[in-house]
């Protein structure tokens, strides 16, 4: 029985490995690459245990802890602050691996088709989605092992073996969990976007359910596998066995998936489709009303999220608060010289380009889809009608600013409601608000960047997202490791003034803009001349 | 005045050659059939027509006015049915009929009900659950309901059911029979015999054969099967008789049309018992270009 439920799951694997060698190995270098580089740019910075006990200090704070988790901050080593900072971020970035990577070959697939072509074949019922499963087991171990080789290979005295093995294994566990999760949800779902979807907010969800357990309540961080990656205590304790809890959880979501594979239809999902409507509303009839219905569903889960996200900063506001006003030497060591400034106010820049990074996702995402669906043969059926192009660029790029808008607002809306019923004494909203918007100027230059990689290299047009990525790198991580200023003023949002502790720049808002303009309109002309793709 | 006019059209794609100056002139009122092999530059030369490609040299009409500078104008009035249609997967049938009903710049009319029905298409449906055929009728219900005045139809019924291929020629002599001009890519040759006024043959880029179907079948062959009471002599060698079969006294071969009176005049001297003859189709006059102007027409078939 298990035999032809099974059969050629190694032939099938080894063309899933072939259909993407490239890609796992640039998923592999990458993670592998940023997870190394930090542990020597740490010691050169914190030379001393005196450094870093400074610098433990400052991370102990909820904010800091609501984002990177907690960390055992009295033997404040080397390795202790690299697993620290780096663990539960890198983590997320397998988490997304291996949702991609699972995502393309189950769902994906099954919905343009290609499974069918594949069971029509003598190929086992499960076969398909059990050989993704192992290839994902398996790049996720060989990343494990590569990673633990290469931090202890890097021969910092408090990076011992053992814990150079768990970080490594966290870190490919994390892999499988995410692996073995999307595989769940893409037999629940009935399409590539929804599996995608429902894996990433869940992704989100645990982060933020570890993040608010961190800072509030102890059981809580313990549901989200996310919590015990940072409650493993790599260089520290090495807690081995959540480890094992993380690998137990993920084969039970294996057998989970395999039980949903095996009693469906193949191209159904458990959530069944509906039918609808027979005629269209008056709002779908226009393209920029078809645009807006089909990222309806993506722009309101973002419109959450982002609330969530908001006020999940501003809650902490209260303890951070308190935090510092209960010791005189912390105060002063993060205070500025005048005392000008409440800590509170020295937080907000900070959290405030992590919020608007994370803005500018949905925006982008909303731009690129105007090359999304020229490459699914969708834009023809409008350009054959009496829709011209720059009409129909110009509005998904208004869509992306009303997005972004939306975005930001949202976010500082669920900061300042969260914050002000944390905070003694409430958050100025006006404030608050200010300091979000400043940051829409760098966002719309993100989105006409985004625009005209469509409009020009088409086929390039996700390499925003390394500029986003870029963005975020040196913005978040640019204080912890001392870049040289030009670094952050390769990114739009390095022009943004640090409000409330500085003032509005007004002039390089401005400069943003009018560039951002010119980039339209050379988007917008170069569209209108290339050929349409598909 | 002609619909749409190309002037030696020509589309490369890096080194490639789609198209080697493509022309072509439609005139009001009449329905063309566009047909050649696979990749011979069918879907190219309609996508340069659509404002979706721009072509490298030549020049491209429609309703005099340029198909690249002035795309939105001309698409007013055309209608458009790929051969490939990919929908929205989460919309449903009904709703994409409206919308492309509307962008066009058309009103809601009765026309969309009764297609929906004489098509047997369900509008509630997603379109994610649509079959090939389904697909391709939400795309030509929405084409058949906007008020174009030309009709761009490429390969429209590869997915359709012979009932609702029935449908579709319906449609199509409606709309002529409005004065309406159609260009219909196809390969299902007994559609374009059936509906077409004349057409137009493309193979590797270039317009080989171009007019009304009576022009071509004067460039093909009448099958003929034959007995006769003696044998006929040196049969083989006689001009104008191509891949002739059988033996002594009961042939079967094809005759170059311009010969036909010849051959019937020198068969009937050997008395003939059995006469079988069978018209020139498109698909002989197809095959005989699809296969390279092969001289001895080798491996045709009836």
């Amino acid at each position: 029985m298990g035999n032809h439920l099974f059969h050629n799951i190694g032939k099938l694997s080894l063309f899933i490995l072939k259909r993407d060698r490239i890609r796992i190995l640039i998923w592999i270098i990458g993670i592998v690459f940023f997870t190394l580089i930090v542990p020597p740019a740490l010691a050169e910075l914190y030379p001393t245990q005196q450094d870093r006990d400074a610098f433990a200090i400052t991370m102990e704070n909820p904010a800091m802890v609501a984002m990177a988790g907690q960390a055992d901050t009295s033997h404040y080593t080397i390795g202790v602050m690299t697993a620290h900072e780096m663990l539960l971020f890198t983590a997320l970035v397998v988490g997304l691996m291996s949702i991609l990577l699972v995502n393309r070959h189950t769902r994906s697939d099954e919905e343009d088709g290609r499974v069918e072509m594949l069971r029509s074949l003598p190929v086992g019922r499960l076969s398909n989605m059990n050989a993704s499963l192992l290839v994902l087991t398996i790049t996720n171990i060989v990343l494990a092992f590569v990673t633990a080789i290469g931090l202890f290979a890097l021969g910092i005295e408090s990076m011992d073996l053992q814990g150079s093995l768990l970080y490594g294994a966290l870190l490919g566990g994390t892999g499988i969990f995410f692996a073995a999760l999307t595989a769940v949800f893409a037999q629940i779902s009935e399409n590539a976007r929804g599996t995608f979807g429902f894996s990433i907010a869940f992704l989100l969800l645990l982060y933020l359910v570890r993040a608010i357990g961190d800072v509030s309540n102890e059981a809580l961080s313990w549901i989200s596998p996310l919590g015990w990656v940072t409650k493993a205590q790599v260089y520290g304790e090495n807690n081995w066995w959540l480890l094992l809890l993380l690998i137990v959880v993920s084969f039970i979501l294996m057998v989970v998936a395999n039980y949903l594979y095996a009693i469906r239809d193949l191209g159904s999902g458990l959530i069944r489709a509906k039918s609808g409507r027979k005629y269209a509303s008056w709002f779908l009839q226009s393209p920029a009303g078809l645009a807006l219905r089909l990222m309806r569903n993506g722009i309101i889960g973002w419109a959450i999220g982002m609330f969530v996200l908001g006020a999940s900063y501003g809650s902490v506001m209260g303890d951070l608060d308190s935090f510092f006003s209960g010791s005189e030497m912390l105060s002063q060591m993060v205070l500025d010289a005048e005392g000008e400034f409440s800590v509170i106010e020295q937080f907000i820049p900070m959290l405030m380009v992590v919020i608007a990074i994370t803005a500018t996702i949905s925006p982008v995402l909303s731009m690129l889809k105007l090359y999304g669906e020229e490459k699914k043969n969708h834009i023809e059926h409008l350009i054959v009608r009496a829709v011209s192009r720059p009409k129909l660029m110009v509005t998904f790029l208004i869509i992306s600013f009303v997005n972004a808008f939306i975005m930001l607002s949202l976010a500082a809306i669920g900061f300042w409601s969260a914050g002000a019923a944390s905070v003694e004494g409430g958050l100025d909203f006006g404030m608050i608000y200010t300091a979000a918007i400043a940051h829409f100027p760098a966002i719309v230059c993100m989105i006409s960047i985004a625009a005209l990689l469509v409009g020009f290299l088409p086929r390039f047009s996700s390499f925003v997202w390394l500029y986003v990525f870029y963005s975020f790198i040196v913005l978040y991580l640019g204080g912890l490791f001392h870049f040289p200023d030009w670094v952050g003023k390769l990114s739009p949002f390095g022009y943004i003034s640090q409000l409330p502790i500085e003032d509005v720049n007004i002039v390089a808002e401005i400069v943003l803009l009018v560039l951002s303009i010119a980039i339209m309109i050379i988007a917008v002309v170069t569209y209108n001349k290339r050929d349409i793709q598909g | 005045m002609a619909v749409v006019q190309t002037k030696n059209i020509t589309k490369r794609f890096g080194a490639f050659t789609a198209l080697d100056g493509v022309n072509m002139e439609l005139n009001e009122g009449e329905i063309y059939g566009f047909i050649g092999p696979n990749g011979a530059g069918k879907s190219t030369t309609i996508r340069i027509l659509l404002g979706m490609l721009k072509a490298s040299a030549g020049e491209a009409q429609i309703f005099g006015k340029d198909v690249w500078k002035d795309a939105v104008e001309i698409h007013k009035r055309l209608a458009y049915v790929p051969g490939d249609v990919n929908l929205w997967p989460n919309l449903t049938g009904g709703e994409v009929i409206d919308l492309f009903v509307k962008l066009q710049g058309g009103t809601k009319n009765s026309r969309r009900e009764e297609l929906i029905e004489r098509f047997d298409l369900d509008p509630s449906k997603k379109c994610r659950t649509y079959s090939k055929g389904n697909r391709q009728k939400v795309a030509l219900i929405a084409a058949f309901a906007s008020e174009a005045d030309l009709y761009i139809l490429d390969e429209p019924t590869s997915g359709l059911d012979p009932l609702m291929e029935n449908v579709f020629q319906q449609c199509v002599n409606e709309v002529k029979a409005e004065g309406k001009t159609v260009l219909l890519s196809s390969h299902i040759l007994s559609e374009v015999e059936k509906l077409c006024d004349r057409v137009g043959i493309i193979r590797q880029g270039r317009i080989i054969e171009t007019g009304t179907l009576d022009e071509l079948r004067h460039l093909t062959r009448t099958k003929l099967v034959i007995e006769t009471k003696q044998p006929v002599p040196n049969i083989h060698e006689f001009a104008g008789i191509h891949g002739i079969s059988g033996e002594n006294r009961r042939w079967s071969f094809q005759v170059d049309t311009e010969k036909l009176d010849d051959v019937m005049k020198y068969i009937s001297s050997y008395g003939i018992t059995k006469l079988e003859s069978a018209p020139p189709t498109l698909e002989d006059l197809f095959m005989r270009h699809y296969e390279g102007n092969d001289p001895s027409g080798g491996r045709r078939n009836g």
